[in-house]
């Protein structure tokens, strides 16, 4: 397929320059601008959070802030980054952009309510400032009754309340994606020669659509009894807290799927472009999505080994999680193979998917520990698993956002950013990466409780915690430099070609950079198989040889 | 075998805990490792344009037998983990029948023990060296976690059930104890040691009283009575059954049948709940007329100890020693 499009046609980002023309639009490009910039501002409050908390914890006793003021940093770095960055950033920006573009069709099945998503994550985002702002929150991210139904003040109600809005923002956006996968591809594209991209969003979907209300629910049931003293949770009011535990975890473990699945959907295209291969096991890879999803609505009780929940229950969630762990064990091993008889190139997008695969595999690894029932118990609740889901969190989605990001800016924006610098970088990413969580394992094994504000008990946690604080700042670093060169190429960068990469797939082969409104002249119509490159005659041709000649 | 820089071995569950940690440590570097070279073997040999060209004829796309050889032996090196995390968990959930009790109350922001000749303490556990103990834990408000790093336990302290733990200290020392469960304000300093003693020294520590020295801490039992005494549980509560209560003579240990048709074994949590909320469960043949009691959480486990002596002789004796 060729680009036919004139040079002189409006992109997206040219039709309509006022505010109303961004925030009435029902282009699910603009609405993946809106949502970059929104989830970006996000990211940058649950940062500072985190600076907060890490600066607090190079001293045993403290320096900076009260005991209050440390639980609220480490619960406004939580929620923020929970449900305001990791469930929403690639599937509402880079998922909301590129799945339409990629399956051949003109937008998304609902546009009203792609909008009205966008919406209501402003709006729960908004209650959660609001809440920061006006006393914050102490219970952590995890709300744990009778906690924060009874005991903590502050404005849980308020943040409980947002985190519900913003729980359908992405009820909105799971729905629109199934359907849209469903209903919206272009002729010719059939499910096995969907991207792995469009597999993992479809994944994603399906867990965002079953957990969220359930977790929903239970943030509201919180707010009752907490505003009404109904007793669910509270044992003083006849309730169950170890009820909230599994009504939490219920969601919230598959939402680590949904934080996860979609940075594998991005690194699966990032290693086919980049090595210029077809994905390795492609089917095994869309399969193993689902197979994740499916199997991570049983694994929820690996939270709760120590929770008094009983003994043959944690031998049951022990046994699904070590099964779940398989799908991911083999997706690093297919991804890595992708490179076999490839053409590898090194630009930065490829930095950040290989940066990934090493992150990825520590965090998937390191879960065996907790998955293990016996091994969990002594390092449940300490630093050891903070420095897990880091690893699986950041090191895995946070890298895999930095990469789409690398990836697709120039089909987004049009333009390219200085590839040299955003090379180092990523590697920075990675070593400031490693210098912060690395030490978190140690320090946790050593027994080092997770949320603890003080620890002049034991002095000698605090050579790692200081290790840590120096990887946080270089992290903190190389996040700060792509916010600058991404924003000046935007204005200052050189004009991106159609398809920079070379790129196979529709959003690159049928389409502009930037897009048209509608994505397409008329409607593609889809012959070959997904990721057709051939790294030999890309080999051979850069050496001026043909495979005839070879 | 423990590494220099590792948390110390000091209970019985250590150094089956460590064997089994330090091997799945080094299946995860191991397998780290391998996925790195395996990476920058095909980095170097396949980067783009280097060198002379490659054979890349036949590029592999899948191979079944790669698949499933892989998965099948992830999953089973993953099961064996399985299979011995969950026997070691099995062992540290279930206390030998001889081991010695101490209840333990979780509150915001301390810890308090209750040791069985009536010794307390707070934000301080003493246990004896080579003796198992059972710790029988509730919370008075948040849940908390009771976590001794050293021993390699830890459980979550509950309001409103009892749970226990248990382990057997093996090396005398001042051991960390935390709270690993966020419980609010002053959370980070929701700890104090564990202090684990010769046999013979935990001995006389007991017997002269503990940390405060009391000539004759107050059996939780004699307290216990006193409560019941001062509330005239025995107005209703005879030695016998009668037509308005039942009796509490030999109760703990036995069946109950309940006006719903549900049984149940009168143990710590059937008698706090009928404590603090009778009509949950009226023996059947009787109505609910009792009132429901706001006692605290030390007071219940006094009463429950209390109740345990009822239609035994009451010891008389300061009870002590590690024996």
């Amino acid at each position: 397929m060729t680009t036919h499009v004139a040079t002189d046609e409006k992109n997206y980002l040219q039709e309509g320059h006022t505010l109303a023309s961004w925030l009435l639009t029902k282009d699910h490009k603009r609405i993946a601008v809106l949502y970059l910039i929104s989830v970006s501002f996000f990211f940058f409050v649950g940062s500072i959070a985190a600076m907060m908390v890490r600066l607090e914890l190079t001293s045993p006793r403290g320096t900076l802030m009260s005991n209050e003021t440390y639980n609220k940093a480490f619960s406004a770095h939580g929620v923020v980054m929970v449900f305001f960055f990791l469930v929403v950033a690639i599937p509402a920006i880079f998922g909301n952009f590129l799945i339409p573009m990629q399956i051949g069709a003109r937008d998304l099945a609902f546009p009203r309510l792609n909008l009205l998503s966008w919406y209501f994550y402003m709006a729960g985002g908004i209650m959660f400032l609001i809440a920061m702002m006006s006393g914050g929150v102490d219970a952590g991210w995890t709300f744990y009754t009778p906690m924060s139904s009874i005991y903590s003040n502050g404005q849980i109600t308020l943040a409980l309340v947002g985190a519900f809005v913003v729980g359908f923002s992405s009820i909105f956006t799971g729905v629109n994606f199934i359907a849209t996968i469903h209903k919206m591809r272009a002729p010719g594209m059939t499910w096995w020669r969907l991207p792995l991209f469009v597999w993992g969003h479809y994944a994603t979907s399906l867990i965002v659509i079953l957990g969220t209300p359930v977790v929903a629910i239970t943030l509201l049931l919180v707010v009752f009894e907490r505003v009404a003293k109904i007793g669910i949770f509270s044992p003083e009011l006849g309730g169950d807290p170890v009820l909230f535990q599994h009504m939490f975890w219920f969601y919230s473990h598959p939402a680590v799927y949904i934080m996860v699945l979609p940075g594998m959907a991005v690194i699966s295209e990032i290693m086919a472009c980049f090595s210029r291969n077809k994905v390795f096991g492609y089917h095994f890879v869309a399969l193993s999505s689902l197979g994740i999803a499916a199997l991570s609505f049983i694994v929820w009780g690996h939270h709760m080994f120590v929770s008094s929940q009983s003994m043959y229950q944690g031998i049951f969630f022990s046994f699904t999680s070590f099964l779940v762990a398989v799908p991911s064990a083999i997706k690093v091993f297919n991804w890595s193979l992708t490179m076999y008889k490839g053409s590898v190139w090194l630009a930065s997008p490829m930095i950040y998917a290989l940066g990934f695969l090493g992150l990825f595999t520590v965090g998937g690894m390191t879960g065996l520990y907790l998955a293990s029932v016996g091994t969990d118990v002594h390092v449940t609740g300490t630093y050891f698993v903070v420095a897990h889901f880091h690893y699986v969190m950041v090191g895995g989605t946070l890298l895999a956002f930095l990469g789409a990001l690398h990836f697709w800016w120039p089909k987004f924006f049009g333009r390219m950013y200085p590839e040299g610098v955003a090379k180092w970088n990523a590697l920075l990413v990675f070593i400031g990466f490693n210098l912060t969580f690395l030490p978190q394992f140690v320090v946790g094994w050593l027994g080092m409780p997770r949320r603890y504000h003080y620890y002049y008990f034991a002095p000698e946690f605090q050579v790692y915690h200081v290790m840590s604080t120096l990887g946080a700042s270089a992290l903190a670093v190389s996040l700060i430099v792509p916010a600058f060169y991404l924003t000046y190429s935007l204005f200052k960068g050189p004009k991106s070609p159609p398809n920079p990469w070379a790129a196979r797939g529709l959003e690159w082969e049928a389409a502009a950079s930037p897009p048209i409104k509608h994505n397409f002249h008329g409607v593609p119509v889809v012959v070959g198989d997904v990721y057709d490159y051939d790294a030999e005659a890309e080999e051979l041709a850069l050496r001026g040889m043909t495979k005839e000649e070879a | 075998m423990n590494f220099p820089f590792a948390p110390e071995q000091a209970s019985n569950f250590a150094v089956e805990y460590d064997t089994l940690f330090y091997l799945i440590t080094g299946f995860t570097v191991l397998t780290t490792l391998f996925v790195f070279v395996l990476c920058l073997g095909l980095i170097i040999k396949y980067k783009r344009g280097s060198g002379k060209p490659e054979d890349r004829r036949n590029p592999m796309h899948h191979n079944t037998i790669i698949e499933i050889a892989s998965s099948g032996g992830f999953l089973s090196i993953g099961l064996f983990i399985f299979v011995w995390g969950a026997k070691m968990f099995l062992d540290m959930r279930q206390p030998p029948a001889n081991a010695m009790e101490i209840n333990v109350i979780g509150k915001r922001w301390m810890w308090h023990a209750q040791h069985d000749n009536g010794v307390r303490e707070n934000n301080e556990l003493h246990v004896p060296v080579g003796v198992p103990v059972k710790l029988t834990m509730i919370s008075q408000d948040v849940i908390h976690s009771f976590y001794v790093p050293q021993f390699r336990v830890q459980f979550m302290v509950v309001p409103g059930r009892y749970t226990q733990m248990w382990f057997t200290p093996t090396k005398a020392g001042k051991y960390n104890l935390f709270c690993a469960m966020h419980c609010g304000t002053q959370h980070s300093e929701m700890g104090g040691y564990v202090y684990a003693l010769e046999p013979k020294d935990f001995a006389k520590w007991k017997e002269t009283g503990g940390n405060r020295f009391q000539p004759k801490p107050e059996l939780p039992a004699a307290a216990g009575k006193q409560l019941y005494d001062d509330f005239m549980c025995g107005s209703c509560h005879t030695e016998k059954d009668n037509q308005r209560a039942p009796s509490l003579y030999g109760l703990y240990g036995r069946q109950r049948q309940f006006t719903d048709g549900s049984t149940m074994v009168a143990d710590n949590d059937y008698i706090r709940q009928s404590l603090l909320a009778p009509e949950g469960k009226i023996n059947k043949g009787y109505e609910s007329m009792m009132q429901p009691y706001s006692f605290t959480e030390e007071q219940i486990l006094e009463l429950i100890e209390y109740i345990k002596t009822l239609g035994t002789p009451i010891p008389t004796q300061v009870a002590g020693g590690a024996q």
